[in-house]
């Protein structure tokens, strides 16, 4: 019998290039508790070309724990594939232990246990030493950050970015592309990408009045490693102006447009680009689907959906990295390139154990320089938790549960609206909350909490409109987030069912009556991209019911019902 | 009564049917194609509608189509309460058969352009624009 790994080798032969994953033994060396940063490191290199890839960091610059969805449902051609496989199957089907550290990297269960065995993760210092390390032995390896980097933390708030910017800048990256950074707002941007050291790259960034590629950002750049002519196309979000606030951007449109991709890969192949990478913040479904359509495209880096991949996953001779989130993950791919196209490679998605691997001195002093004016606000204690709190997961979380309490109580509203995003670091049972561990769950440019009224119907429609971003079974429709949070309204979804019919029984919860699509609800919510939103910060309604709290303790949450799963 | 566009398109097949009907049971653009097309029957390729999957803003979603060959496009937002966004004639010394404007979508539906070609045929192409109240991305 054939084994999933020969399958795999066998799949690359058969269309002419060949390629292998180095991930496999930490799962023996960590049993016999041996797990070193060389073996964490260690990489057979190949080729002549070695890309590195750092994606959704969300300004995670300290080692953070983060647990990994557990639900996690994919539609239409995704349904059943990875990255929509979770828990136990995901480590049967690359073959990791349980109980293992990728376990614990990895996948969901018994995080809290395993947290405590293997420890934090991620950290800018390390991931330093990690880049630092694979430079050392393959000069010319780009860094090519994916993007969502400057959004997500306290200190990222309070300097518009700029921390993570100078902590970035030490690593010099290559090329990077953007999401949640044009939050800033265009100006911020503006003024940052004038000043980058390094390749700002869209091929999707336009024009909004004009329709025509904006002149701030490039739609790819050429790099040269060994003699081999890289190109390297961006791919923003393609969402942006949607599923963030329009006005902050105003001047710029983005979308997918996959017609102007296939003309970029065209025209950097007419260059003599002999390895063509995109840098995406499609979205995992998305660059699966772009894969297949745009012809000519070898190797995607994927961002923005959080994924993270023990194998790259192949579509057509396209292969698909995805590198997970919050700097969890490093990807290190050695490609074979000869006679202008890629014969194969070799890929590593390096898990940053920060107990495990050293931190990099000076990126280290960088990142608690930026902190060191802070660092009496970051560490305030506000709280304690009895919980395990984490976001990730397709319809609810503990630290959104908690926000959602939060918005009910502090802001007295029937209904809570807290938004299905991805980022956000967890916290583990018996510890202390910091103002920190709460911008890292709510860290934004429009977090005001609005207080109003919709009627039933309304947010009926409202439930509808995101379920249909997340389950359309078309990639290019979804947007790539969660479904949005509810505290006081229970629903059951059916993810199978077009848009309008996916949401049934809405419940208010404290009556048990069914919601009146007639009727008025107070409901209060936060990130809306509204212009002109009023209210108090989302982060200080949190502090204060914290504060007020004294020790969180959040129940399990059975509100919502899911069909078709 | 509603028709599907499923609907529509078998009916658009025979136009000799279409005027059967009353107005009122038409799909959506029924009329505009059947005068644009004279019932002809319409094909696949050679024309290339390009509009965003999901539009930034419902009130100007910009669209181009372009047809080498054709003598007049027809473009239609087949969910709008007045389908009909325009009909762009080629003359012969036209340097190219491309047309690019904004369009307002009053809700998610399927935009159509039709081509009359040269020869006589007819080629359309569709996308279906999605006009959203906005969520949250990752």
């Amino acid at each position: 019998m054939i084994s999933r790994r020969d399958f795999l080798q066998g799949a690359m032969a058969a269309a002419s290039i060949y390629g292998a994953s180095g991930f496999g033994n930490f799962s023996r060396l960590a049993a016999q508790q041996r797990m070193t940063q060389d073996d964490l490191l260690a990489f057979e290199p190949m080729g002549n070309v070695t890309l590195i890839h750092l994606t959704d960091i969300h300004a995670q610059l300290k080692p953070i724990w983060f647990r990994e969805p557990e639900i996690n449902i994919g539609v239409g051609e995704a349904r059943g594939k990875v990255p929509h496989i979770t828990g136990a199957a995901f480590r049967r089907l690359y073959g990791i232990e349980d109980g293992s550290p990728l376990h614990y990297a990895l996948t969901y269960d018994d995080f809290v246990a395993l947290a405590r065995t293997y420890g934090k993760m991620g950290g800018l210092d390390r991931i330093a030493t990690v880049v630092n390390a694979i430079r050392a032995e393959r000069p010319g390896a780009l860094l090519l950050d994916g993007g969502d980097t400057w959004h997500g933390s306290y200190t990222c708030y309070h300097t518009q970015g700029q921390d993570v910017v100078n902590a970035m800048n030490a690593l010099k990256p290559d090329a990077m592309t953007f999401h949640w950074e044009f939050t800033l707002g265009s100006e911020r941007v503006r003024e940052i990408v004038e000043n980058l050291p390094f390749a700002a790259l869209g091929q999707n960034i336009f024009d909004a009045e004009w329709d025509e590629p904006a002149e701030l950002f490039k739609p790819y750049e050429l790099f040269e490693q060994n003699g081999t002519l890289i190109a390297v196309i961006g791919q923003a979000f393609p969402y942006l102006p949607i599923a963030n606030p329009r006005w902050m951007f105003p001047e710029y449109s983005f979308g997918i447009r996959e017609q102007h991709m296939q003309e970029m890969v065209n025209e950097v192949r007419d260059q003599g680009a002999q390895l063509v990478v995109v840098l995406s913040h499609n979205g995992f479904d998305v660059d699966r689907k772009m894969a297949r359509r745009v012809p000519g495209i070898d190797i995607i880096l994927s961002g923005h959906t959080h994924d993270a991949l023990p194998e790259p996953v192949q579509v057509g001779n396209t292969i698909i990295v995805a590198s997970g989130s919050n700097g969890k993950f490093v990807s290190r791919v050695d490609v074979d390139v000869r006679d202008g196209r890629m014969m194969g490679w070799r890929h590593k998605l390096i898990p940053i154990f920060s107990d495990v691997i050293a931190p990099d001195p000076e990126v280290a002093a960088i990142v608690d320089a930026e902190r060191a004016p802070h660092l009496e606000a970051l560490r305030e204690v506000i709280g304690h938790t009895d919980s395990l709190l984490y976001r990730r997961g397709n319809f609810n979380g503990s630290w959104d549960d908690l926000i959602c309490q939060a918005l009910l109580e502090e802001r007295e509203a029937e209904i809570a609206l807290s938004p299905g995003v991805r980022w956000g670091p967890s916290l583990l049972p018996d510890e202390d909350i910091t103002r920190e561990d709460i911008f890292g769950v709510t860290s934004m440019t429009y977090g005001q909490a609005y207080r109003t009224e919709m009627t039933g119907e309304f947010l009926k429609v409202v439930m509808e409109d995101v379920a249909d971003n997340l389950f359309n079974p078309d990639p290019y429709y979804q947007q790539g987030g969660d479904m949005v949070r509810v505290g006081g309204m229970g629903y059951r979804i059916d993810v199978t069912k077009p848009q309008g019919e996916r949401i049934s029984e809405m419940t208010l919860l404290a009556t048990g009556e069914p919601i009146d699509p007639a009727r008025s609800y107070v409901v209060a919510g936060w990130a809306s991209v509204n212009e002109g939103t009023e209210g108090p910060q989302i982060w200080d309604v949190v502090e204060a019911y914290i504060r007020r709290k004294g020790t969180i303790s959040v129940p399990p949450n059975t509100s919502v019902k899911v069909e078709g799963a | 009564m509603k028709l599907s566009r499923r609907d529509a398109m078998v009916l658009g097949a025979g136009a000799g049917l279409a005027t059967l009907l009353p107005i009122r049971a038409m799909a959506a653009g029924e009329e505009q194609i059947a005068a644009f097309t004279g019932g002809a029957e319409v094909g696949e390729g050679g024309i290339t509608l390009t509009a965003p999957e999901i539009a930034e803003n419902g009130n100007t979603v910009p669209i181009e189509v372009e047809a080498p060959g054709a003598e007049a496009i027809l473009v239609l937002a087949l969910g709008n309460p007045r389908p009909e966004v325009m009909t762009a004639n080629f003359g012969p010394l036209a340097g190219s058969q491309r047309v690019a404007t904004r369009i307002r979508l009053a809700k998610t539906q399927d935009v159509l352009a039709i081509a009359k070609m040269a020869d006589g045929r007819f080629v359309q192409a569709k996308s279906t624009v999605k006009v959203t109240i906005g969520g949250c991305g990752g």
